[in-house]
Parts: structure tokens; C-alpha cells; sequence
């Protein structure tokens, strides 16, 4: 019996939940610290054990069929929306990254966390399950299902483990997010009425009316543009990054982020392409002052965390970007720097929890020469520090070039003004650097912080790995999502698709 | 012909509450007995409608109707009223003035609203209604100790008492253009093209009447002090039964006596809807007192289900359908939430104050997450219930092109998720000065069997659904 005939998508899906069911029913007192070791320890097992499913679906994932696989089809709520699910390359990808950061995340928190373990393992699990969820449903409900339903243990996670300001800024995240989705919800019944079903793959090849497309396209970018998020409704970004616990940061940078670009591709382009087309220059304009915008905010920041989220903010832009070129080489792009930024973010917050949980601050200028007392993690801090420059060789570079490539082709003009976001990374970039690794330390604490420990070490090497195996190596991504961004493509105009030639570099890169 | 055996359920239950009565003379020390025999007699009325749910017909000159709808409702009113009493039961267990009247009266309350949900004339709408709130105005007022039980049960009996009148005046409009008080008849004999200014003031009154019941605004006013000043296991039976039973007979009367008529209680009931969501969500800001704070949110969630009565004048199965499920989601997840708030017990007595929740996550977890489960759901974040009732109500307002409304629902949706997460922020966020007493037995399970209803509900939607399409099916094929 192969891997296809099992429902290899809900066990995917359901698994962490299960494991909560378990948690659960496991009495725990908070005072015990071999029950909380065990909890811990429950956890990460239960990550690893979805991480390795979840490899092996990708193992017996078929690249070089374009079709949605591994399709799981139930009953529910009516004939026209039913729990289906399924995966094409783009849902593998991020399905690889959600499951990837989780054991990633568990690790982070082993020391940092004290506090009502029970309650933390618990809705890290049931946010994996929900993130999982958002990428392998194939039905529209069930989607926002997913979609909105991560707002409730991400509230929870911001509000109860955060920092001082934890409360606004875990309400304002949660109510930002509510308005955006909202709006969507009325455009799935819309959707629903007109169509009788909410079938991704039957709704991808309906044909909208023009009109329809437009005021549908408008509620679902209400909701994905806050959740990337777009200049100018990303403020409650940093104000939840800032707040967020370490572990809470990396889930909301690597995947949350992730759940609007993959909307706009999954959804917007491919349902409504003559909508993306029309909206594209205004969704592109958006990005370009967000990269500009944020990347001149992130340099005057002094909290490392609100510098990182304001890099993001810039990143998503050339994500954005990518995809309204509306070209291969854009999509594939904005794939990839979504798939990299997913890495390089995690790691960055990473990187801000490790000294954080020693000096218990985030002042950027409360550090400094850390390159002394700290030559390893100085060391991983440089590579993600270039990797979130863009520098070549580490993939930050592969995603933001091809996305500036598909803006290119669209408008030369607006690709010149978005490339001066890149120096402007640097910029900030290098601050940072600058300000906590290098210099004299600023005190005796500072001097006397510790190098980072073999379980540090052990969240770290992989995720270096990876961004300089990509940086060298990104077929490995493009191939998966190769199929997948051409099938998006077909739904648009064949003029639009040859106003723009094929570029001789990318598939170079994509070999 | 009269064929009793439908009207079975509600002769027993009388029967039942008048030997009751006389029981209670006679013998001493009967409360503790009443209450199980009470429990009893409900479970015995589930049985006899589960035996006759199939039969429909109309008796007494079809004043009365028996139908799935009024069946399938019963059954939900009266399983809401066992775990509504065993709350009660709880709450008076050592109270010594409050005696075995108390379930007689519940009875009798609940005799008001399966009359109510088997009206098929205005005068037994009338009948159902008066015995109904007369058995509530006296539960209301009950608590002797206290002087808000007192002035809240005179408000309510004085507000109460003017919608009647208003009822009354509307039926009697209604009456003298049209002869007949059968609705079917009203439906007939109303006629639009030569309708005279009278007609349409009875249905104006009539609707008055009605939206007084169901406290939408802007004749909420009784109800922040009625929920506050009447003992808590009293505002749960409050905000739940009578509204599902006065729910039920203003979709008949609109459906069934004015069919004709909806460009005028169309638009009374949009207005009602729009003032109701946007008061349940702007008014309850501000609260400090968990009753009231329920009190304004029952008057939001009123607001959606009026949403879907307006789309059933155009698209009436997807609307009914729609106010069903809403409704009964809420009536389970209301009685959750009052039983939480019945646990919010400090050791020198209840109370009532939201800051007193604080920390409440790390004293009883387990209570906490019961209650953040029951906000959440009642925010109408999915994947929880209440998301569902949402949905479907939004669904009929798209469908029958009722932007504006879903726009304003959507909207006041996110206002009222605020003080929501204001609830679980001070349960959760918040650490706690004074620990609350450990939750008696009897609110610990009713709470944790709706949050299990309302948390386990996506699984299984369509059982829902199912149920009430059952329902619904007699309704459109008369």
C-alpha cells in the first residue's frame, strides 16, 4: 500500500492535537521539576515525530506532477463543503517550514520558559496543528477555519508569556487580524453562493465575473495584507513581535507571516486573475514604500526584536512584490524569500533570545563586544545577520534578486527604487552587528555572558546549514515549487505572460 | 376531532406543577424531594414529545400546532431547563427562604414557553407569554435579602406588563381588520392592496411587543438591571429560554399571519437588528459587572439572530435555518457561562465583579479554560460554535442580499471580541490577589459539558444542521 492511499494529510494535521488530548489528560503540578522536564521532553518528541512525517510526505511527494496530491476527501458540513484536503509544491514547502521550526521552538523554550509549562506545550501543539492545517486544506471554510483559529493560541501565547506591554499588544494583534479576516469570511460566502462549493481546486478554475473579482480580490487582500503585513496596516507587527516570548516570535516570523503570501497565491492569483492584474501596480506601489519605509524605521531602532520586525515588514514587501510582477521568475522568488525569510527570521529571533535570556534586555546598546566572550554565537550572528542582508551565497540572496527580477520586467523604475531597500538592509543590518558584536562591552555583565550551550548550539547548525545550502543550492526549492507557480501562471493572459521574456539567469539557478 | 395526545406534554407538565402544589401543603420538608421529582417530570415531558414527535396537527380551533418545529424546540427548551435547575438546585441548596415554590414556578415558566412554541393563534401567544412572564417576574423578584432583586423584579414586571400592552393593542388592530385571530386566517384576510393604516399599526405593535420580550434594542432598557438584580441561576434561565421560545413565535407570527406584509416588519426588524448589534457591542465596553456585561452581550447576539428573521422574508429556509443554529448555539453556550459565573464565589460570598477573575487560569485552570472556551466561542472565533452561527447567519444575509446588515455585523463582530479578550486577559494575563473558592460539583460539569459541546461542534457540524433542517421541513411543507 503506498504512501498516497493514506491519509498521511489529517494524521499530519491532527497528530499535535492528539497530542494535546494527551497533555491534557496528564495531571501536573507546577512545583515538580521532572514532570516539567517530561512535558518538555513529551513535546518535542511529538514535533519531532510530525517533523519526520511530514519529511517522508515530501520524500513520496511526485515533483514532476502539477496536480494537488495526497488528496483526502470527507464528508462535512454540506455537498459543497466538505474536509478536503491536499498538497501541491507550495503547501510541501511551507508544511516543511511550520513542522521544521516547531522542535526548533520547543528547544528555545526549554530554559526560558518557567512558568505554566502545561499550558505553553499545549498551545504550541494546537498552533501546529492549526498551522498545518491552513496549508494542507484544499477547502476554502476549512481554511479560514484554520486561518482564524490560530489567533486564539497565538492571543494566549503573547499575552501570558510576553513582556511588559504584553497585553496591548496581544489585543491589538488579535483585533487587527479579526477586522482583516472578517471580510474574507463574507467573500467565502459570496464565493459559496455563487459557485455551491468551497473547493479550492473546482473555485481555481471558475471564472469569476469582472466585477465579482474585484470587490472578492478586495476581501481577501483585507486579510492577507494585514497578516503579511502590508505597509501601512503592519503596525501591530512589531509592537507583537516585541512582546512575543522567543519561541513565539520564531512561529509568528516563520510561518504566521508566511499565511498571507501563500493566500495571495493560492487564492488571489489563481481565482482571481484578471482582479490581480488590475490591483497589481497598487499592491506593488504598497510594497515598494514598505520595503523603503521599513527598512528606514528598522535603522533607528533600538530594540533588536522591533528591528527584526521591521526587516520583516521590508522582507514581506519583496514578497509581495514577487508575486503581483506577475512573473515566473517573481513567484518563484517571493517563494523562496518567504521559505528563506522563514529560516533567517526564526534564526534572528533566535539569535536575540539567546542573549536575551542572559542579560534580560534588548536594548541594542546594552551589548557590545560580544565577539570576545561570545566567538560562536558572534560567528552565527554574522551568517544570519548576511543572510537577512541578502548577501550571495546565503539564500536570503537567491529570493530578494528574483523578485526583483520579475519587478524588473514589470516596471524598471519601481525595481531601482525597491533595489535602494536592499542597501538600506545593509544598513540597518550591519548596525546591529556592529553595535552587539563588535565595539567594548559596555559593562562586567555584558563581558561575562556565557557562550552558547550544546542545546543553543543544536537549534542553531541546522538552520545555518540550510541558509547556506540554499544560498548555493536553490533548486532544491524552486523545483518543488516550479509546477505549481506555472499552473498559477496559466489562469492569466497569455499577452500578459509574453509582454514579459524569459530570463536566461533563472533557470540557471533553477537547474 | 381534537386528537390531546399532542397537547399531551404540556397537560402533564400542568398536572404535574398543580399536584405539586398541593403536595407541598401537605407535606413537610418537601424541597429536597421536589427538586428530583421536578427533574423527573421534565425528563418524563422529553420522553412523551420524543413519542409523539412524528404526529403534527392543530387543535382547538388551531390555536394550538403541533409540529417538528414545536417538537424538536421542546425537547432542546426542556434539556436546557434540567441543566438550567441543576444550577438552581446548586445555587439554593442552603438558602432557607427560597422554598419548593421555586420549582413550581419553573414549571410553570417553562409550561409558558412550549405554549409559546406551539402558538398558532395571537391568543395563545398571548397565554403563553403572560403565563411565562408572570412565573418569571415572581422568580425575579424572589430574593427576599436583597433590594435589587426587588426593584429588578418590579422593573421587569412594569416594562414586562407594558409590552403586553402592547401586544395586546396590536392583537386587537390586528382582530378587528381581520376578524380572526388564527394566523393562517390573518394571512388570508389581511389585505395588502387595500390595507388600511390600522392593519399596520397592529403589526408595528405586535413586533414592539415581542422585541420587548427578546430585549433587542432600543427596548433593551430592562435588561442590564433585570440580569444584574435577579440572582444569578435566574438571569441564566433569563438570557436563554425565553428568548429561544419568543425567537421561535415572532418567526412564526412574521411566516405565518403577515407573510404578506414583510416591507413592514422588514424594515422594523433591520432597524431592530442594526441598534441591537451595535449597542450589544459599544455598551458592554465599559462593564465591570459580569451580569451586565452578559446582559448587553445577549443583546448583541440578539441583533445576529434578528439578522437572519430579516433574510427569512426573502430566502426563508436559509434564514430559519440560520436562526435556529445561531440560537441554540447560544442558549448552550450561555448556560456554560452562567454556570462559571455561578463559581465565582469568594470566601465571603458571591461576586460579580470581572476583576475578581483575576488570575483565575493559574487558581482553576480547568474553570478558566472553560470560560476562555465559552468567550471565545461567543466572540464567534472559529473553530468554535459560535464561529458556526456566524456563519450561518452571514451566509443568509449574503444571500439575501442584506450587505449593509452583514457589514454592521461584521464590524460590531470585532468591537465585541474586545471585551471578550478583556474576560480572558483578566483570567489568564492578570495574577490573582484573592483565590475564588473551588467550584461546587454540579456548575464544574455543566460548564465543561457545553465547552466540550462547543469546543467538539466542528467535528460534527452537519449533526446540527440535520437536526434542525428535521425541524424545519413541517414549516414549509403547510
Amino acid at each position: 500500500m503506498s504512501l498516497h492511499e493514506w491519509p498521511i494529510l489529517p494524521i499530519l494535521t491532527f497528530l499535535p492535537l492528539l497530542g494535546v488530548l494527551f497533555l491534557l489528560l496528564v495531571p501536573f503540578d507546577d512545583t515538580d521539576e521532572q514532570a516539567k522536564t517530561n512535558f518538555k521532553t513529551t513535546t518535542l518528541w511529538i514535533t519531532v515525530v510530525v517533523f519526520a512525517l511530514s519529511i517522508i510526505m515530501y520524500l513520496h511527494f511526485d515533483q514532476t506532477n502539477a496536480e494537488y496530491q495526497y488528496i483526502y476527501d470527507a464528508q462535512w458540513l454540506s455537498s459543497g463543503i466538505r474536509f478536503r484536503m491536499g498538497v501541491d509544491g507550495i503547501s510541501v514547502l511551507f508544511i516543511l517550514l511550520t513542522t521544521g521550526l516547531m522542535p526548533l521552538c520547543i528547544l528555545a523554550s526549554w530554559s526560558s520558559v518557567t512558568k505554566r509549562i502545561k499550558e505553553y506545550m499545549i498551545l504550541f501543539l494546537i498552533l501546529e496543528s492549526l498551522m498545518i492545517g491552513v496549508f494542507s486544506t484544499l477547502d476554502l471554510l476549512w481554511f479560514y477555519l484554520f486561518f482564524e483559529g490560530g489567533l486564539i493560541p497565538m492571543y494566549l501565547i503573547i499575552g501570558i508569556w510576553g513582556g511588559e506591554r504584553r497585553v496591548y499588544a496581544s489585543i491589538k494583534f488579535f483585533l487587527y487580524t479579526l477586522l482583516g479576516s472578517l471580510f474574507m469570511l463574507l467573500a467565502i460566502l459570496v464565493i459559496y453562493l455563487e459557485t455551491g462549493t468551497t473547493n479550492i481546486i473546482t473555485l481555481q478554475e471558475y471564472d469569476f465575473a469582472e466585477d465579482m473579482q474585484k470587490y472578492l480580490w478586495l476581501a481577501f487582500f483585507a486579510s492577507f495584507a494585514v497578516k503579511m503585513p502590508m505597509w501601512p496596516v503592519h503596525t501591530w507587527l512589531p509592537d507583537a513581535h516585541v512582546e512575543a516570548p522567543t519561541a513565539g516570535s520564531v512561529i509568528l516570523a516563520g510561518v504566521l507571516l508566511k499565511m498571507g503570501g501563500y493566500g495571495f497565491l493560492r487564492f488571489s492569483l489563481p481565482m482571481f486573475p484578471i482582479a490581480s492584474e488590475y490591483f497589481s501596480l497598487f499592491v506593488i506601489i504598497l510594497s515598494v514604500i514598505a520595503v523603503i519605509y521599513a527598512s528606514a524605521v528598522a535603522y533607528v531602532q533600538d530594540d533588536i526584536k522591533k528591528l527584526i520586525a521591521y526587516s520583516s515588514v521590508a522582507h514581506m514587501g519583496f514578497v509581495t512584490i514577487g508575486i503581483f510582477s506577475l512573473t515566473h521568475e517573481g513567484i518563484q522568488g517571493a517563494l523562496f524569500l518567504m521559505f528563506s525569510h522563514g529560516l533567517v527570521s526564526a534564526a534572528l529571533f533566535l539569535c536575540v533570545g539567546v542573549i536575551y535570556d542572559r542579560l534580560h534586555t534588548r536594548d541594542i546598546n546594552a551589548f557590545g563586544g560580544l565577539a570576545n566572550n561570545m566567538p560562536r554565537y558572534a560567528f552565527v550572528l554574522m551568517i544570519f545577520t548576511m543572510a537577512n542582508v541578502g548577501l550571495p551565497g546565503t539564500s536570503g540572496f537567491v529570493g530578494e534578486f528574483l523578485a526583483l527580477l520579475g519587478l524588473f520586467s514589470y516596471n524598471a523604475v519601481l525595481a531601482f527604487i525597491s533595489a535602494i531597500g536592499i542597501i538600506l538592509s545593509a544598513g540597518y543590518a550591519l548596525r546591529l552587528y556592529r553595535c552587539v558584536a563588535f565595539g567594548t562591552p559596555v559593562n562586567d555583565r555584558v563581558k561575562a555572558m556565557s557562550d552558547i550551550n550544546t542545546r543553543e548550539s543544536l537549534i542553531f547548525s541546522p538552520l545555518l546549514i540550510l541558509i547556506i545550502l540554499f544560498g548555493f543550492f536553490p533548486y532544491f526549492v524552486l523545483s518543488l515549487t516550479e509546477l505549481s507557480t506555472e499552473t498559477i501562471l496559466l489562469g492569466f493572459d497569455e499577452s500578459l505572460l509574453e509582454k514579459f521574456g524569459n530570463f536566461d539567469v533563472y533557470k540557471w539557478l533553477a537547474k | 376531532m381534537n386528537d390531546y395526545t399532542l397537547i399531551f406534554p404540556e397537560i402533564f407538565m400542568a398536572c404535574a406543577a398543580m399536584i405539586l402544589l398541593i403536595a407541598g401543603v401537605y407535606i413537610k420538608n418537601i424541597k429536597q424531594k421536589i427538586e428530583k421529582v421536578v427533574l423527573l417530570v421534565f425528563i418524563v415531558a422529553i420522553g412523551i414529545l420524543i413519542f409523539i414527535s412524528d404526529d403534527s396537527g392543530q387543535l382547538f380551533n388551531r390555536a394550538f400546532i403541533h409540529d417538528s418545529l414545536s417538537a424538536h424546540l421542546k425537547i432542546v427548551l426542556l434539556v436546557s431547563a434540567i441543566f438550567l435547575l441543576i444550577l438552581c438546585h446548586n445555587f439554593y441548596k442552603d438558602d432557607k427562604q427560597i422554598g419548593y415554590e421555586f420549582d413550581i414556578l419553573v414549571i410553570f415558566a417553562v409550561l409558558g414557553m412550549m405554549i409559546m412554541l406551539s402558538a398558532n393563534s395571537f391568543i395563545s401567544v398571548y397565554l403563553g407569554l403572560e403565563l411565562q412572564s408572570l412565573s418569571l417576574y415572581t422568580l425575579v423578584a424572589m430574593n427576599r435579602h436583597s433590594s435589587l432583586s426587588a426593584e429588578s423584579g418590579l422593573k421587569y414586571f412594569v416594562l414586562g406588563a407594558l409590552s403586553s400592552g402592547f401586544l395586546l393593542f396590536g392583537i386587537s388592530l390586528i382582530y378587528g381588520t381581520t376578524g380572526s385571530v388564527v394566523f393562517e386566517d390573518v394571512a388570508l384576510l389581511m389585505n395588502p392592496q387595500d390595507m388600511s393604516n390600522i392593519t399596520g399599526f397592529g403589526i408595528v405593535f405586535v413586533i414592539v411587543g415581542i422585541a420587548f420580550k427578546i430585549s433587542a434594542a432600543p427596548f433593551h432598557m430592562w435588561t442590564p438591571d433585570v440580569y444584574q438584580g435577579a440572582s444569578t441561576p435566574i438571569t441564566a434561565l433569563l438570557s436563554t429560554l425565553p428568548k429561544l421560545s419568543a425567537v421561535i413565535m415572532l418567526l412564526r407570527i412574521v411566516h405565518d399571519s403577515m407573510p404578506e406584509f414583510s416591507y413592514i416588519w422588514l424594515n422594523i426588524l433591520m432597524i431592530l437588528s442594526i441598534a441591537s448589534m451595535v449597542l450589544g457591542a459599544f455598551a458592554a465596553l465599559g462593564q465591570t459587572n459580569i451580569k451586565r456585561l452578559l446582559a448587553y452581550s445577549s443583546i448583541g447576539h440578539i441583533g445576529y439572530i434578528l439578522i437572519g428573521i430579516v433574510a427569512s422574508a426573502t430566502q426563508p429556509e436559509l434564514g430559519m435555518e440560520a436562526v435556529l443554529i445561531y440560537m441554540i448555539i447560544y442558549v448552550v453556550t450561555s448556560i456554560g457561562s452562567f454556570a462559571v459565573v455561578l463559581c465565582m464565589c469568594l470566601p465571603d460570598g458571591m461576586t460579580e465583579k470581572i476583576e475578581d477573575l483575576a488570575g483565575y487560569s493559574q487558581t482553576h485552570p480547568v474553570m478558566a479554560g472553560v470560560f476562555a472556551i465559552l468567550l471565545f466561542s461567543l466572540a464567534g472565533i472559529p473553530p468554535l460554535a459560535g464561529f458556526f452561527g456566524k456563519y450561518f447567519i452571514f451566509l443568509s444575509a449574503m444571500k439575501a442580499e442584506l450587505y449593509a446588515l452583514a457589514i454592521i455585523g461584521v464590524l460590531s463582530s470585532v468591537v465585541s471580541a474586545y471585551y471578550y479578550l478583556r474576560i480572558i486577559k483578566i483570567m489568564y494575563f492578570d495574577s490573582y490577589k484573592q483565590k475564588l473558592l473551588v467550584p461546587a460539583r454540579e456548575n464544574y460539569y455543566v460548564g465543561a459539558l457545553a465547552a466540550l459541546l462547543v469546543v467538539s461542534f466542528f467535528i460534527y457540524p452537519w449533526l446540527l444542521k440535520d437536526f434542525v433542517g428535521m425541524s424545519l421541513r413541517s414549516f414549509f411543507n403547510i
